[in-house]
Order: C-alpha cells, then structure tokens, then sequence
C-alpha cells in the first residue's frame, strides 16, 4: 500500500462494506414484525392526528384496528363514512353506518349583545381567563369569546367574527370533538349533521337576569316549548333545550323567540299556499304556530310568505286538502 | 488529568462554546423541535446519546484506522460514514429492544443521522484532543466527556428555546412576527446572551 490514493479507497470501502455488512446483519437480527395492513390503514386515515377515535393519532388508532381492539364502535369523524368503508375493506369487514355529527356553539353573545363585566388584558385563552377570575363577561354560562376552541380546531372550522362570537364552519368541521372538550365553560355540542335549528345560549339565570346581562339570551319564557309542533323542545332550568332525536327542523321555535336566541339554520324555507278550492274553515289559522295565515271564516284564507316558516302543520288540518308546500331549493311538496 | 480539567471540558461545551449558540452547529433541530418542551427534551436526550457514542466510536476509527494509515484528511467523511450508521444502527436495537423508548425517542433518531453538530463534535474531539499530543487514555476520557458535554449543551439551548416558545405562543406578538421570525430573533438574543459566558476563566 504505497500511495495515499489506494491507501484511502482501501480504507474507506473497507470501512463501508464492514458498516454495511453490520447493518444488514443487525436488520436480521434486530427485525421487527410490522403488519403491512397498518401502513396501508394509516396512509388512508385523514392524517389529522386529531384523537377523535379516542386513541393516540391516526397510527395509534391504524395499529389498534388492525390488532382488533376496536369494536363495533370504530369510527374516525374528520374522514367520515368514505375512510371507514375503505379501512373496512382492508380489514375485510363491515363498516358500521354513523351519522355525522358537527359542532355547535351554545351562545351568540358576541361583545355588542353581551355586558362584559371587567376588561381582561390576560393571555388570549379561555381557561387561563377562567383561571384568573372566571368570564370576562356578566354571563357566567356564556362564551368568553377568547378564542381557545378557534386555536385547538385542527381543521381550522372555528373562526372568530370582530364580534368575538364563534363560528363553526360546517363544511369544515369533522366533529372530532376537540373544541369540545377544550371549551372550559362546556357551550359547545356536538349534534348530527342534518339539525338545523339549534339554541344559542347556555343561560341558566332567570328571565330577568338573562336579559339585563345579555341581549340575545334565552330568558327562559317557554313560548317555544309550547309551540313546538314536535315536543322537541323543552326547558331545562330556565334554558330552553332542544332534544335532537325528536326535532324535526321545522324552526317554530327560531320564529317565536322573542329575543333571538334560538336560531334558524335553514337559508331557504319553503312557504305554504291556500289553493283556490280553500272553503276557508280556519282550521289552519288555529294551528299556525307563527301566525302568517289569515282570512275571514268562509273566505279563502291567505298565507303571509314573509312569516311562514314552511313547518307544514297547516297541510295536516285542512279539511279541503287546498293547501302546498313550494318553493325553496326547487323543493316541492304535493297536496298531503 | 485532574478534575479541574474534566470540569472545564464539561463547562466549556456546555456554555462557552456551545454548539448551538455559539458554535452555531446544529440550528436546523434547533428550530424545527423546539415548539414543545416534552419533545425538546426528547430530542436533546437522543443527541446526548449519539453524541457520546459518536465521540467514543470515532475515536477508534480516528487512532486506529485512520492515523496508521496516515489518511487523517479523510476525517470528514469517514466520520459521516460511522454516524450514519451508528445512528441506524442504535435505531434497529432500541425498536427491538424497547419499543417505548422507541416511540419517545425513535422520531428524533433519523434526524440526528445528519446533523452537523454531531459531526462537529467529532471533528473538535479530533482538533482538540488527538492533535495535540495528549496521551491515549487522557484522550479518550476527554473525547468521550467532551461529546457528553456537548450533547448537554445543545439540549439545553433546545429546552430553553423551547420554554421561551411555549410562552411566546400565548404572548401578544406581532402578527407579521409570530411563528418563525419571532423564534429566529429569540434565538439571536440568546446567543448573545451565551456570548456573556465567554468570558468565564475555567481550570
């Protein structure tokens, strides 16, 4: 070995092929079993880290099903029914059918409804207000509108207005349920998918207090609750409460609010129309929980589009069967 | 070789010259895990380990490969060729023989694979210890101290960079500022801080 050049190609390829010939041996020895279906679980899973399944990030809950932990209840929110079915098929079973759920937040009291009761100057997060001297607001149920559960939404679903009243984008949210659980004054629900109609507040004080502090409480008036054609709605200490199994979106209650605090979802409702042959029995001026139908008795009765809110509880009482959902969406309801 | 200087190798790296701030090896992990400080701490416990095991392994490649063979001018990349596959090879034993360690830890493995502090550690080791003449065993403890040493150094830069932007997450900071350009001005003030400690007469 005379010359530099021969002495360092020598070296150096020697000095590889033994770190080499180590590795290779190493990864016999040393090999871990890997179950290719998780890698393939995993690479179809939103990616998204979320926890919403209930176990540590998407190669958590990849590793859990392949291993068969998972029950019946197996489901990931952010990728919804399409991702199950798929995963499903790897594992070679069935997917269960879930609704999708979505967020809701509880309370609409943005700063200009809501009285605030201190200015709070701490860092700009719910539970360290909380910590420090609970709601910057008068409401001690209400949103602090400090923005912990816009910060916590991996899918950047929840925004702030200038108003400081939190919005959920519902294209967006996959109801993982991380605002959820981050909200320290508990405001935020999760309900499925297709409920339109919801209660924005979580006021528990009485009528007189709920609406000194804020302008679009629920001040717990019960008109909704009596109108309701579905008996969905209910109260709850002095809280209106909507039960989702039995709600039927029909937005009676958002009509009838005196102040606002149950809010209709639905951009475009259909409306009612009295036909010709209407013999005008007034039956459906009695039940109409809005009161937008008018007329004499014996003369054809009118509908006033701007209040009817479509429920179609009119449709079910008139004896002449005259009466039709239209409009809306292309939407078209024949004579029932 | 008496305390005082085993004291002075420790001290040295780890705040005179240390690696991050002021030897400025290393920046990439520096900025990129340092937003939380469990992961920070991951990290800076995965460079003391292969920092240590490379300082203790690149010793014998350096004396008894190396300078027989009179190709010291190959340090370079025969230090690369022993990182990387130490790195990898710890890497293989730690998934089979505790795959908890290897969740904590496991992550951080294939970024210490290129990082230039460890192989800044090596080629300092070899600049400052095995050039100089000192004799093989005192050389050797020192080596292996000194990459100990420099490990802690760098974790400690990662644990308080990291601190620091755990709080500035919550702070009121400027909206062109947040994120990265707030971190890489935080950074500048604590090597400036850490220039303070080369003042420090040891030993």
């Amino acid at each position: 070995m005379q010359s530099v050049v021969a002495r360092s190609m020598l070296a150096l390829s020697g000095m590889a092929a033994i770190f080499g010939a180590i590795l290779a041996f190493a990864s016999r020895i040393f090999a871990v079993h890997r179950d290719p279906r998780v890698e393939k679980i995993a690479e179809i899973l939103p990616g998204a880290n979320c926890g919403a399944c209930g176990y540590p990030g998407c190669q958590g809950f990849a590793e859990a099903l392949v291993k068969g932990e998972v029950g019946e209840g197996a489901y990931c929110p952010p990728g919804g029914p399409d991702v199950m079915a798929k995963v499903a098929e790897i594992l070679g079973v069935a997917a269960g059918e879930v609704v999708p759920m979505v967020a809701v937040v509880h309370c609409n009291g943005g700063r200009s409804n809501a009285v605030e009761r201190l200015e709070y100057d701490g860092i700009e997060d719910c539970r360290a207000a909380i910590l420090v001297g609970g709601s910057p607001k008068a409401c001690i149920f209400g949103c602090l509108g400090l923005g912990t559960c816009s910060a916590v939404c991996p899918f950047d679903a929840v925004t702030l207005d200038d108003d400081r009243v939190v919005h959920i984008d519902r294209e967006k949210c996959t109801g993982c349920g991380k605002c959820v659980e981050a909200c320290p004054v508990n405001i935020i629900e999760l309900v499925p998918m297709d409920m339109r109609v919801h209660v924005k507040c979580s006021s528990h004080d009485k009528g007189k207090r709920a609406k000194e502090v804020c302008k679009v409480a629920c001040i717990g008036c019960q008109l909704c609750a009596k109108k309701c054609p579905h008996d969905a709605i209910h109260m709850e200490d002095d809280l209106a409460v909507i039960d989702y199994a039995k709600c039927q979106n029909c937005g009676v209650c958002a009509a009838v609010c005196p102040t606002g605090a149950i809010v209709d979802d639905v951009k475009a409702r259909p409306k009612a129309s009295i036909g010709s042959d209407c013999v005008g029995s007034g039956k459906c001026k009695e039940v109409c929980p809005v009161k937008a139908i008018s007329g004499e008795p014996g003369e054809r009765h009118e509908v006033d589009r701007g209040k009817c809110i479509g429920c179609g509880l009119c449709i079910e009482v008139c004896p002449t069967k005259s009466i039709r959902i239209v409009g809306a969406l292309g939407h078209q309801k024949a004579k029932v | 070789m008496d305390l005082g200087q085993l004291l002075a190798i420790v001290i040295g790296a780890v705040f005179v010259s240390n690696f991050v701030l002021m030897r400025f090896l290393g920046l990439c992990p520096f900025v990129g895990v340092s937003k939380d400080s469990d992961s920070a701490l991951g990290m800076g416990m995965a460079v003391i380990f292969v920092m240590t095991m490379a300082s203790l392994v690149t010793w014998f490649v350096y004396n008894y490969i190396l300078v027989p063979l009179e190709i010291t001018y190959l340090r370079t990349i025969a230090f690369i060729l022993v990182i990387a596959t130490l790195v990898q090879f710890v890497e293989m034993v730690i998934e089979k023989t505790s795959p908890a360690l290897h969740k904590s830890l496991g992550i951080y493995l294939p970024l210490i694979t290129t990082n230039c502090a460890v192989l800044g550690v090596a080629v300092v080791n070899v600049e400052t210890f095995m050039v100089t003449g000192l004799p093989r065993n005192a050389s050797f403890i020192y080596t292996v101290l000194h990459g100990f040493s420099a490990g802690l150094g760098f974790t400690l830069a990662l644990v308080l960079m990291a601190a620091i932007r755990e709080r500035l997450e919550l702070g009121a900071v400027p909206k062109s500022m947040r994120g990265i350009a707030i971190t890489f001005i935080t950074a500048g003030l604590m090597a400036m801080a850490f220039q303070g400690f080369s003042g420090l007469k040891i030993g």
